[in-house]
C-alpha cells in the first residue's frame, strides 16, 4: 500500500470539503473493496477520508418508503426488523453479501458508490426504483448506474441515504461466483403498483441493468412461466473462466424464474 | 482394526486417541511460524518478478531504485552469476526410452538472460521495511523483450513452438516408458472389446494457508549461516542449498523449519528465495526476511498435476482386464522443480495395475516444458493422476462391456490370498484386501439403496449419481537402493534419536517434519507405548538441523511408515541397552531379562527394576557394567525401508445435479481405507477428512487456468476456487486394515489416501448422475458451467424449455 | 504518524503507525501478537480474524487507524488468566478441529462470534454457511463444524436446540 494522509471528519460538510479540495483524495466507507485495492497498490490516494465519524448509520420508515443511511452495514440491514417487515428481499440480499466479516464492515453506500458489476445492492436499488440522496441532490436509480464502476456521483459528492419504495412483493436470487462468492448472476425482481421491475447484476458486460423484456412479460403475468421463453442476449453478457456469456445468459433466466417463484 | 499383536499397555499409547500435544499452543496463538520470527537488525526482501511469460532481459537499471529511501541492497541475475552461485538442483533424474538423460536446464536463483514464466524472479530488493522494498522494486527500470510463450502442453508440442529452453527440442524434457509393449500389443490383439478414455488431470495450486517465508541470517564471527524456512524437510534443503547452490558446508549451515502452516507437497522443494535470502544475509551482513503474499504464491509455489492422458484397456469376454496401454504428457512448467521428474513416472505409472490383475501394462510419458510455474508433487503426487485414470477407465470398461461397475471390479481384484503380488510395472505389493474395503464401504454408503434415492431426487427434478473408486497407492518410499536405481539423487531412509533423560523422561528427535500431521502426539504415543513411560513424559523435536542428526522430512505419507520405524528401531536399541543395565543391577543373565509395561524383570523371579531406575543408573553409573557398556541412554537409528507401503481402499461418493444450473451438490462421501496399523484413530480420521476435501476440491472446484500468453487467470483466491465449509459434507470414514508386512509397525501411511482415492469417486458419481445424457467422461473440475454445457448440448430442447 | 490507541485483550495498547498500516500489521509487528495470521491478500482466507468491539473482523482489511479507540480481542486473549481455555478453544482441541494451526486463530475467533450471535441455536448447515469467510486447507472442515456445534452448549449453558434453517 502507498502511504496517504488519513482524515476522519465529524461533519458531512468537512468530508465533502476534504474530497473537493484535493482531486487525489478518496472516501473510505466500510473499506471491504477499497482496502484490498489499496493493498494491491491499484490506487494511490493522497488522502483517505474516513466516513465512519459522520453518523450516517440507521434505518427508518418514511411513509411508504424504507430509508437506509449510507454507512449502514450489510449486517444491520440483514438483521433489521424494519427491513424485514418492509422489504424482506432486501434483508435476504444483505445477509448473503460477502461473508460474515464483510457484512459487519461493508456498507450500502460504499457498495453503491463503488458500483462493482458483481455487487448485490445495485440490483436491489435499480429493481426497487430507489432514490439515492446525496450531499447535493436526489438521483433516481435509473440515472445513477452508468456502467461498471461508474455512477452519477461527482468526486466530492457523498451518498447520504437511499430511499426504497416498498414494493408489493420482491425477491433476490443470487448465483455466486464459485471462488469469490460475488454475484456471478444476481436477479432482483420487484412487483409494485406501478409495474414490475427486474434488475440483473453480475452478468452484464456493462454492470447492473434492467431486463425490460422480462419486466414486460411479468407485468402481463407475474409468474415464472411468463418469462420462460424470454431471451437474454448473450452479446450483453460478461464472460470469464467461471461462466461464459451463454451460461450467464442462461442463468439470468433461471435466477429470474426462481426470484419470481420466491415472491410467492 | 483387526490386529492386536501389539499390546495396548500405556494410556495414550498405540490405538488410543489422546488429544494433540501441539493444539494448546496453536489454539492460544503461541504457534511459532517462520513469519513470526524477527531477527535483530532484520531487513526485508521483495522479489521483482517477470510479468511476461517469456522474454529476453535486455537491461535492468537499478540506479533510481538504489537511491530510494531505506534501500539496503539490490541484486540481479548478474550479481548471482558473478558470485558463482549455482542453480537450484533437481533431485531426480529420468532417462528417456533411448537411454539419454533428461534435459536438465539450469534453474538460476535470479533469472539470467531470459525470463520463462510469469513470476520468474528478476531482481531482489532489500530495504528497511517491506513497503520501502516494494517502492524501490517499482522504481527498477527493466527492459524485457517479450518472446512467444507456450502456456500449455498442446502449444508447447506444436510444430514450430517457441522453446522454453534452447536445448530441450520440441520442449521435451524426457520421453520415458515402462512395461512390456509387446505383451500389451498381444493382449489387445486378442481383446473382446477395448475401453478407451482421453482425459486431463487438472492443474492445481496447493495453497497451504501459511504462505511461504524465509529468513536468512549470518553470524560473521562464526561464519555460520542460518535459514528459517517454511519447509517440510529442512535437512534436504540444507543438503541441496549448501552443496549445490551456495557451497556452504553443512557444519556452517543451519536450516530451521519451525511450525509450518500446511505443506501438501508445495513446501518440499528447494525454492530460489531460500537461497537468495541466505546468500544476501551474508552480503548485507544483516538478517534478510521474505514473506510471500498469496497472489505471489500463486505464481511461485510449485503447482500440481497437469497431465493429459490417452488410455486403452483390452477386455476379455468375461470382463477380465487383459492389457493396459497408456500415453501421458506431463507438464513440468518452466524449470525442473526438486522432484518433478519422479511424479509422472515412478510415482505414477508404476501404479497402473491398481488393485487389478491386469497382466500386461505399457505406459509412455513425455514430460514437457512450458512457460508456466514449475509443476511438482502435490498431495498424492502422481498417484491421484493414475488413480483417476484407472478408476475412470474401469467405469468406462463396465459401460463398454455392459457390466455392473462393482462386478467388473470384483472380477479383476487381486485376491487377498495372492499377496505378496508382483505387478507388471515393477512393484511388489505386500498386503491388501480389496473385497474387505469394498464391502464395508458399500455397506456404510448404502450402495444398494441408491436407486430408490435416485428416484426420489428425480421427483424433485434433480439428477442423482453414485460413484466409487477402489484404489491402491504406493507411499513410504522407498528402499534407497531402489530409489537410487530409479533416478533419485538422495537416500530415502529416516532417522530417530531417542534421548532418555536421567529421570526417565524422553526426548525424541525425528528427521520427519510435522506441519499438521500431529507427530508430536502420534510419535509420543509410539514411544510411550514401547517404553511404558507416560505419554506426557515424551517430547518430540523436529525441524532443526542443529538438533536432529539427519532426516529426509515429511512427504509421500512416509512419516509413520519410515520415520516411525526409525523410532521403533532406536527405542529397541534403548531397550537392549537397558536390559544389559538391568541384568547387571539384578545380577542376572541378560537373556533372562524381560521388558514389559515399563518394567524389567528376571524371568521366573519377582525381581524387577522400573525403566526410570535404569535411566538413572545409566546417568549415575555408580553400580554399572563399565567394562561392557558406556554410560548414558541415548540411541540413534537410521531406518531404510525394505519396500514401498501400499495403502488402498474404497471411496464412494453420492451427488445430486441441478439440471437448471449445472450445480453439483455433494450429498455423501464415504471412505474405507486400509492404511495398516493405526496409532491414533482421531488423527487418522482427520488426515482422511483433509485429503478427501482436497480430492473433492480437485474434482469439483479447483483449476489453475493459464491464458495462451502465459498469464495465470486463476491467480488469486478471488478466482481460484478453494473448498469452503459449505462446499463439503461430513465425511464417513472407516478403516479395514491389513498390516504392512515389512516394517516393524505394520503401518502403511494415511496422509495422501484421501486425495488419491476421492477424485474418481466424485467424477464417477457425476457421470452416473448424467447417465441419461450419453456422457461417458467429464474432466475435472466438474464446475456448474461445464455440467450445464453438457446438459445443454445433449438436450438443447430441454434446456430451452 | 498517527497514534492509535486500542484496548487489546483487556489492556491498553498504543502505537505510532503510518496511516497505511493495517490492523493486523499493528497487532503482529507493533504489539508482537503473532497469533493473528495473514494467509491471503484478497480478504478471503480469514486467518486474520479478530474481534473488534464484539464483532469478528478481518484485521487485514482494516486500517489500524480505523480501529482507534476500539476494544480488540485476539486469539491470545481468549484463555483465562490461569490458562483455562475458552470453551471454543477446548472444543477445537477435543474434536481435532485443527491440524497445522495456521487458520486456527481466525477460525476460532469467527466461530466464537458465530455461536454468540446465534443464541437461538445452530444447524450444521448454518455453521458451514457462516464459515464462508474462513478457509482451512487441512481439516476438510468436518471436525471444525463438530467443534463449533459442541462449543454452543458450553457457551450458552444449555442444550443446543436444532434451530430451523
Amino acid at each position: 500500500m502507498y502511504d496517504f494522509n488519513y482524515q476522519k471528519p465529524a461533519a458531512i460538510d468537512d468530508a465533502v470539503k476534504a474530497l473537493g479540495s484535493d482531486p487525489e483524495a478518496k472516501a473510505l466507507a466500510g473499506g471491504m473493496t477499497f482496502i484490498p485495492v489499496l493493498k494491491q497498490r491499484l490506487a494511490k490516494p493522497s488522502t483517505v477520508v474516513d466516513l465512519a465519524g459522520l453518523g450516517l448509520s440507521g434505518i427508518r420508515r418514511e411513509g411508504n418508503a424504507l430509508v437506509i443511511k449510507a454507512m449502514t452495514t450489510h449486517r444491520e440491514v440483514a438483521n433489521s426488523k424494519d427491513v424485514a417487515d418492509a422489504i424482506p428481499a432486501l434483508a435476504h440480499l444483505a445477509s448473503h453479501i460477502g461473508d460474515r466479516q464483510v457484512r459487519y464492515r461493508g456498507t450500502m453506500g460504499g457498495s453503491l458508490a463503488n458500483n462493482d458489476p458483481s455487487a448485490c445492492y445495485p440490483s436491489a436499488v435499480l429493481a426497487l426504483g430507489a432514490t439515492i440522496r446525496t450531499t447535493r441532490r436526489e438521483i433516481a436509480a435509473d440515472d445513477y448506474f452508468q456502467g461498471m464502476f461508474t455512477t452519477a456521483l461527482e468526486p466530492d459528492e457523498l451518498i447520504v441515504e437511499v430511499s426504497f419504495p416498498i414494493p408489493e412483493k420482491a425477491a433476490y436470487e443470487k448465483f455466486p461466483n464459485p471462488a469469490s462468492r460475488y454475484a456471478m448472476v444476481g436477479v432482483f425482481v420487484a412487483k409494485t403498483a406501478g409495474g414490475v421491475r427486474l434488475a440483473v447484476t453480475g452478468a452484464g458486460n456493462n454492470g447492473v441493468f434492467r431486463h425490460t423484456a422480462m419486466e414486460q412479460a411479468l407485468s402481463a403475468s407475474f409468474s415464472p412461466d411468463a418469462i420462460r421463453d424470454v431471451k437474454t442476449p448473450e452479446g450483453d453478457m460478461n464472460s470469464d473462466i467461471h461462466a461464459s456469456a451463454a451460461y450467464r445468459a442462461h442463468l439470468v433466466g433461471v435466477m429470474a424464474r426462481r426470484a419470481v417463484a420466491a415472491c410467492g | 482394526m483387526n490386529d492386536t499383536t501389539l499390546p495396548h499397555i500405556v494410556k495414550g499409547g498405540i490405538g488410543a486417541s489422546p488429544k494433540r500435544v501441539e493444539d494448546r499452543r496453536f489454539l492460544s496463538g503461541r504457534g511459532h511460524y517462520t513469519d513470526d520470527i524477527n531477527r535483530p537488525g532484520q531487513t526485508y526482501a521483495v522479489f521483482k518478478r517477470s510479468d511476461v511469460a517469456h522474454g529476453v532481459i535486455r537491461s535492468i537499471d537499478t540506479s533510481a531504485a538504489r537511491a530510494m529511501p531505506g534501500v539496503v541492497a539490490i541484486f540481479t541475475g548478474d550479481d548471482i552469476a558473478k558470485a558463482g552461485i549455482g542453480g537450484v538442483p533437481c533431485g531426480w533424474q529420468i532417462h528417456s526410452k533411448d537411454g539419454s538423460p533428461m534435459v536438465e536446464p539450469p534453474h538460476p536463483v535470479l533469472a539470467q538472460g531470459k525470463v520463462r514464466y510469469v513470476g520468474d524472479a528478476v531482481a531482489m530488493v532489500i530495504a528497511e521495511t517491506v513497503d520501502q522494498a516494494k517502492d524501490a522494486a517499482e522504481a527498477l527500470v527493466i527492459d524485457i523483450d517479450p518472446l512467444p510463450a507456450v502456456s500449455n502442453m498442446i502449444a508447447a508440442t506444436a510444430e514450430g513452438a517457441a522453446l522454453v529452453h534452447d536445448d530441450a527440442k520440441g520442449n521435451v524434457c524426457f520421453d520415458w516408458h515402462i512395461g512390456d509393449k509387446d505383451a500389451v500389443d498381444a493382449a489387445f490383439a486378442k481383446a473382446h472389446k477395448v475401453a478407451t478414455i482421453d482425459l486431463v488431470n487438472n492443474r492445481l495450486v496447493p495453497n497451504p494457508i501459511e504462505p511461504r517465508a524465509a529468513i536468512g541470517d549470518f553470524d560473521q564471527s562464526t561464519g555460520e549461516h542460518t535459514l528459517y524456512t517454511t519447509s517440510q524437510n529442512p535437512h534436504v534443503i540444507r543438503l541441496l542449498m549448501g552443496a549445490f547452490v551456495l557451497q556452504i558446508p553443512e557444519h556452517k549451515l543451519r536450516v530451521v523449519a519451525p511450525d509450518v502452516g500446511g505443506g501438501f507437497g508445495a513446501k518440499i522443494f528447494h525454492y530460489i528465495e531460500e537461497a537468495a535470502v541466505t546468500w544476501a544475509a551474508a552480503q548485507v551482513n544483516r538478517p534478510v526476511k521474505w514473506t510471500c503474499e498469496r497472489s505471489e504464491s500463486f505464481i511461485t509455489d510449485a503447482h500440481g498435476r497437469d497431465h493429459i492422458t490417452h488410455a486403452e484397456l483390452a477386455l476379455a469376454e468375461d470382463g477380465a482386464f487383459l492389457g493396459l496401454r497408456v500415453k501421458t504428457m506431463a507438464n513440468l512448467g518452466a524449470y525442473l522443480s526438486t522432484f518433478a521428474p519422479s511424479v509422472p513416472t515412478y510415482l505414477s505409472a508404476t501404479l497402473l495395475a491398481g488393485v487389478y490383475t491386469t497382466p500386461a501394462i505399457y505406459s509412455e510419458v513425455k514430460a514437457i516444458f512450458t512457460n508456466t510455474v514449475p509443476v511438482d508433487a502435490y498431495r498424492g503426487a502422481g498417484r491421484p493422476e493414475t488413480t483417476f485414470l484407472l478408476e475412470r477407465l474401469v467405469d468406462v470398461a463396465a459401460k463398454t462391456m455392459g457390466m455392473d461397475r462393482v462386478a467388473i471390479r470384483r472380477r479383476n481384484f487381486i485376491p487377498a490370498d495372492a499377496y505378496p503380488y508382483q505387478t507388471p510395472v515393477a512393484l511388489q505389493y505386500d498386503s491388501g484386501n480389496h473385497e474387505a474395503t469394498l464391502a464395508r464401504c458399500m455397506e456404510l454408503a448404502d450402495w444398494s439403496g441408491f436407486e430408490a434415492r435416485r428416484a426420489e431426487s428425480a421427483k424433485r427434478g434433480k439428477l442423482r449419481g453414485i460413484g466409487m473408486s477402489t484404489y491402491l497407492e504406493a507411499c513410504g518410499i522407498a528402499p534407497s537402493a531402489v530409489a537410487g536405481a530409479l533416478g533419485a539423487r538422495a537416500g530415502l531412509y529416516e532417522v530417530a534419536n531417542v534421548k532418555v533423560h536421567p529421570t526417565g523422561s524422553v526426548t525424541l528427535y525425528t528427521g520427519t517434519h510435522s506441519h499438521g500431521q500431529g507427530h508430536e502426539t502420534t510419535f509420543a504415543q509410539l514411544v510411550a507405548d514401547q517404553l511404558g513411560v507416560p505419554f506426557e513424559q515424551v517430547e518430540i523435536v523436529h525441524g532443526d538441523t542443529s538438533k536432529i542428526p539427519f532426516g529426509m522430512g515429511t512427504y509421500g505419507s512416509r512419516s509413520l511408515a519410515v520415520g516411525g520405524s526409525a523410532i521403533v528401531k532406536a527405542v529397541d536399541k534403548i531397550i537392549a541397552k537397558s536390559k544389559k543395565i538391568a541384568a547387571h543391577l539384578m545380577e542376572a543373565s541378560v537373556d533372562d531379562i524381560e521388558f514389559k509395561d515399563g518394567k524389567f524383570t528376571v524371568a521366573g523371579t519377582d525381581k524387577s527394576k522400573a525403566f526410570g531406575e535404569i535411566a538413572l543408573t545409566a546417568y549415575v553409573p555408580h553400580n554399572y557394567p563399565h567394562e561392557e557398556l558406556e554410560p548414558g541412554l541415548d540411541e540413534t537409528a537410521f531406518y531404510d525401508p525394505k519396500n514401498f507401503t501400499f495403502p488402498g481402499g474404497c471411496h464412494i461418493c453420492e451427488v445430486e445435479v441441478d439440471p437448471d444450473t449445472g450445480v453439483v451438490n455433494l450429498l455423501n462421501f464415504t471412505a474405507v481405507d486400509d492404511i495398516g496399523r493405526v496409532i491414533n484413530p482421531m488423527i487418522v480420521h482427520g488426515q482422511v477428512h483433509g485429503g478427501v476435501a482436497q480430492g473433492i476440491g480437485q474434482a469439483l472446484l479447483e483449476h489453475a487456468v493459464y491464458d495462451e500468453t502465459g498469464q495465470l487467470l486463476s491467480g488469486s483466491l478471488m478466482d481460484y476456487t478453494m473448498p469452503r465449509a459449505d462446499n463439503l459434507v461430513n465425511i464417513h470414514v472407516g478403516t479395514e486394515s491389513t498390516m504392512c508386512t515389512h516394517n516393524p509397525l505394520g503401518a502403511k501411511g494415511v496422509g495422501e489416501v484421501g486425495a488419491i482415492g476421492s477424485p474418481p469417486a466424485v467424477i464417477n458419481a457425476v457421470v452416473d448422475a448424467l447417465r441419461d445424457y450419453g456422457v461417458t467422461h467429464i474432466d475435472m473440475p466438474a464446475t456448474p458451467q461445464k455440467i450445464w454445457s453438457i446438459i445443454n448440448a445433449a438436450t438443447p430442447r430441454m434446456a430451452a424449455e | 504518524m498517527p497514534q492509535v490507541k486500542l484496548t487489546v485483550n483487556g489492556k491498553p495498547a498504543t502505537a505510532e503507525v503510518e496511516a497505511r498500516t493495517l490492523l493486523v500489521e499493528m497487532l503482529r509487528e507493533n504489539l508482537h501478537l503473532t497469533g493473528t495470521h495473514v494467509g491471503c491478500d484478497t480478504s478471503q482466507c480469514g486467518a486474520c480474524v479478530v474481534k473488534i468491539d464484539g464483532k469478528s473482523v478481518k484485521s487485514c482489511t482494516m486500517l489500524a487507524v480505523q480501529a482507534n479507540g476500539s476494544e480488540v480481542t485476539t486469539i491470545e486473549g481468549l484463555a483465562a488468566a490461569d490458562g483455562t481455555l475458552h470453551p471454543m478453544q477446548e472444543m477445537f482441541r477435543e474434536h481435532h478441529g485443527l491440524q497445522c494451526g495456521f487458520c486456527t486463530p481466525g477460525m476460532v475467533m469467527s466461530a466464537i462470534d458465530l455461536v454468540e450471535s446465534h443464541p437461538e441455536g445452530l444447524t450444521e448447515q448454518q455453521i458451514r454457511e457462516e464459515l464462508e469467510g474462513n478457509i482451512c486447507r487441512c481439516t476438510g472442515y468436518h471436525n471444525i463444524v463438530k467443534a463449533i456445534a459442541a462449543a454452543w452448549p458450553l457457551m450458552h449453558g444449555r442444550e443446543l436446540p436444532q434451530a430451523a434453517e
